[in-house]
C-alpha cells in the first residue's frame, strides 16, 4: 500500500506550520503521531497535497496546571499522558482512560491533541475534553481561537477546524480532590476501540450531588454529554431511584447505530448499564464539599 | 520541501543517506531501499504489530510513518539484535521457550519487547499481557510468547 503523491514539510515554527496549511489552499493536513492519519492515508481515505509534519516544532510538548485548568500541548504523546503525576493526581477520569486507549507502540506516538482533532465517535480523549468542559485553542496566520469543546465536534471525523488552523493545546478542568468521578468502557479486546464508553463526575453538597456531568462515547457519530441525565441527577440523593432515572434519561436521548460488532439496542442497554456502574463509583469516590 | 527528499538516518548504528519520495513508508524503506527485510509488513494499517521497530529507542509502527520523519533519527531493527550464529537475549529467549512458530510475528514482538524492558515495570503477567496485546500472533496462542518475557524479566534484575 502506499499513500497517494504530496509534498512534505517539516515546520520549524507555529506560524511556519499555519502559513504552510493555509499556502497549500486548504489541501494541507497536519501530521502529528500519524497513528490515525497515516491508516488513513495507506487507504487513500485522505489525500493531502501537502502534509505538515509538527513534531519538530519546540515548546509543544508541554503539560501545564494552572487555576483549575490543566492544558495539554499538541506534542503530548498518549505514553505522557498515561504516566503523568499531576494528571494522574489532578485529571484521575483521564489518567484511567488512558488505560484503555491503544497499545504500548501506538501510544508512543499518538498525541492527546491529535485524538481530539481526529474526532473519532468512539474514542476517549475526546470524550475527556467534552466532560471536563474543554477548550480547545488554536493558530491561524490570522490569529488564534479558543473553541469550546461543546462546539468542536460535528459529526464522525469532523470537527469546527479550519483547514489553515493548528491545535497548539487543549486546556480542561482539573477535579478538585473532594470530586467524584467515574469511567467505564466496554470493548471487545483491551486497547481496541471501544463499543461504549461513559464518563462521568460529581461534587457532594449536603449529601446530595451538585453539578453532575456525564459524557459518552461510542453511541453515536461523535462524543456527547448527557444534559438530560445531568438534570435527573443533580441535587439528588444519588440513591438508586435517581440513578435509574438518570439512565433512563441518557437511554432515551441516545440514538446509536447497530454495526458489525452491536446491535442498536445492545449498544443502548450497554450505554446505561455502564453509566449506573460510572455514577455509583464516582458517589462513592464523592466527599463532602466543606463550605469556601 | 517539495518533490523528493534527501534524508540521512542511521539504522542500527550506520548512517544512511538515500533520496526518497515524501509517501515512502519507512517500512518500505526499510526493505526495499536498505534491503534489511527482517521488518515485516502485515496489514500495513498499524493493527498488527509486525512492522514495529525502535525510532530513537521508543518502539514505533514503521507502516505509520514516513521515510523522511525518520530523517535525523536513530533506527534499530531486528537486524540488529542478532545473527543466526549468536542470537540476542530476547532471541535466545524464544528458542528457549518456543515463543515462534511461522515467524511472522516475531521481529515485531521482538522489538516491542526491547522496549518494554527497556521501559516498563512488566511487574506481573498482567502487565506482561497487556504490553504485548499491540502485536497479533495468528500461531502461538501467546503464552510462549509470554513465558519467554517472564523469564527476562527475571533476568533484567540479575548483575550481568
Ligand atoms: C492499532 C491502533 C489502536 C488504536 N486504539 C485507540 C483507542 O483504543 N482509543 C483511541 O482513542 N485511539 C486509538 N487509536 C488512535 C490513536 O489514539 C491516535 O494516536 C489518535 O487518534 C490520533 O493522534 P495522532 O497524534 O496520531 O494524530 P494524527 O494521526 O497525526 O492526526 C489525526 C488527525 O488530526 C489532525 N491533527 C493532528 N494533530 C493536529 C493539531 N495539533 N492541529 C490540527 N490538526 C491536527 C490530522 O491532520 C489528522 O486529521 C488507535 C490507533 C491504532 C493504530
Ligand atoms: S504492518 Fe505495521 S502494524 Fe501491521
Ligand atoms: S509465529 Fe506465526 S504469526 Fe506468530
Amino acid at each position: 500500500m502506499k499513500p497517494a503523491p504530496f509534498d512534505y514539510l517539516r515546520a520549524e515554527s507555529v506560524a511556519h506550520a499555519v502559513q504552510s496549511l493555509a499556502d497549500a489552499g486548504g489541501d494541507g493536513k497536519v501530521i502529528a503521531g500519524g497513528q490515525s492519519l497515516m491508516p488513513m492515508m495507506n487507504f487513500r481515505l485522505v489525500k493531502p497535497s501537502l502534509l505538515v509534519d509538527i513534531n519538530h516544532i519546540p515548546d509543544l510538548a508541554g503539560i501545564r496546571q494552572q487555576g483549575g485548568r490543566l492544558g495539554i500541548g499538541a506534542l503530548v504523546r498518549h505514553r505522557t499522558t498515561a504516566a503523568d503525576p499531576v494528571i494522574a493526581r489532578h485529571v484521575p477520569v483521564l489518567h484511567a482512560a488512558m488505560r484503555h486507549v491503544a497499545h504500548l507502540t501506538v501510544r508512543n506516538r499518538g498525541t492527546f491533541c491529535g485524538s481530539v482533532c481526529h474526532a473519532d465517535p468512539a474514542a476517549e480523549m475526546p470524550m475527556i475534553a467534552l466532560l471536563l468542559d474543554g477548550t480547545v485553542q488554536t493558530a491561524t496566520p490570522r490569529g488564534g481561537r479558543r473553541l469550546p469543546a461543546r462546539d468542536f465536534f460535528l459529526g464522525p471525523l469532523m470537527t469546527a477546524l479550519e483547514p489553515d488552523e493548528l491545535v497548539t493545546e487543549i486546556e480542561m478542568d482539573t477535579l478538585p480532590a473532594d470530586t467524584g468521578w467515574g469511567f467505564e468502557e466496554f470493548a471487545r479486546r483491551h486497547g481496541d476501540y471501544a463499543l461504549a464508553a461513559v464518563a462521568v463526575t460529581v461534587d457532594r453538597q449536603d449529601g446530595r450531588a451538585a453539578g453532575p456531568r456525564i459524557a459518552v462515547m461510542g453511541v453515536g457519530d461523535r462524543p456527547m454529554r448527557m444534559p438530560e441525565a445531568e438534570a435527573a441527577l443533580d441535587g439528588s440523593d444519588m440513591g438508586e431511584a435517581a440513578i435509574d432515572a438518570a439512565v433512563e434519561a441518557l437511554r432515551a436521548t441516545i440514538a446509536p447505530n447497530a454495526d458489525l460488532h452491536a446491535s442498536a439496542d445492545y449498544r443502548r442497554h450497554l450505554a446505561g448499564v455502564l453509566a449506573g456502574r460510572a455514577l455509583r463509583g464516582a458517589w462513592t469516590r464523592a466527599r463532602e464539599r466543606l463550605a469556601a | 520541501m517539495t518533490g523528493r527528499a534527501d534524508i540521512t538516518l542511521s539504522v542500527n548504528g550506520q548512517s544512511y543517506t538515500r533520496r526518497v519520495d515524501p509517501r515512502l513508508l519507512l517500512s518500505d524503506f526499510l526493505r526495499h531501499e536498505l534491503g534489511l527485510t527482517g521488518t515485516h509488513v502485515g496489514c500495513e494499517h498499524g493493527v498488527c504489530g509486525a512492522c514495529t521497530i525502535l525510532l530513537d529507542g521508543r518502539s514505533a509502527r514503521s507502516c505509520l510513518m514516513l521515510a523522511v520523519q525518520a530523517h535525523g533519527a536513530e533506527v534499530e531493527t531486528i537486524e540488529g539484535q542478532g545473527t543466526v550464529a549468536a542470537l540476542g537475549p530476547i532471541q535466545q529467549a524464544f528458542r528457549e521457550h518456543h515463543a515462534l512458530q511461522c515467524g511472522f510475528c516475531t521481529p515485531g514482538f521482538v522489538m516491542t519487547i526491547l522496549d518494554m524492558l527497556r521501559h516498563h515495570d512488566l511487574g506481573d503477567d498482567a502487565a506482561i499481557r497487556e504490553a504485548l496485546s499491540g502485536n497479533i500472533c495468528r500461531c502461538t496462542g501467546y503464552e510462549h510468547i509470554v513465558n519467554a518475557v517472564r523469564a527476562l524479566v527475571r533476568e533484567r534484575g540479575k548483575p550481568a
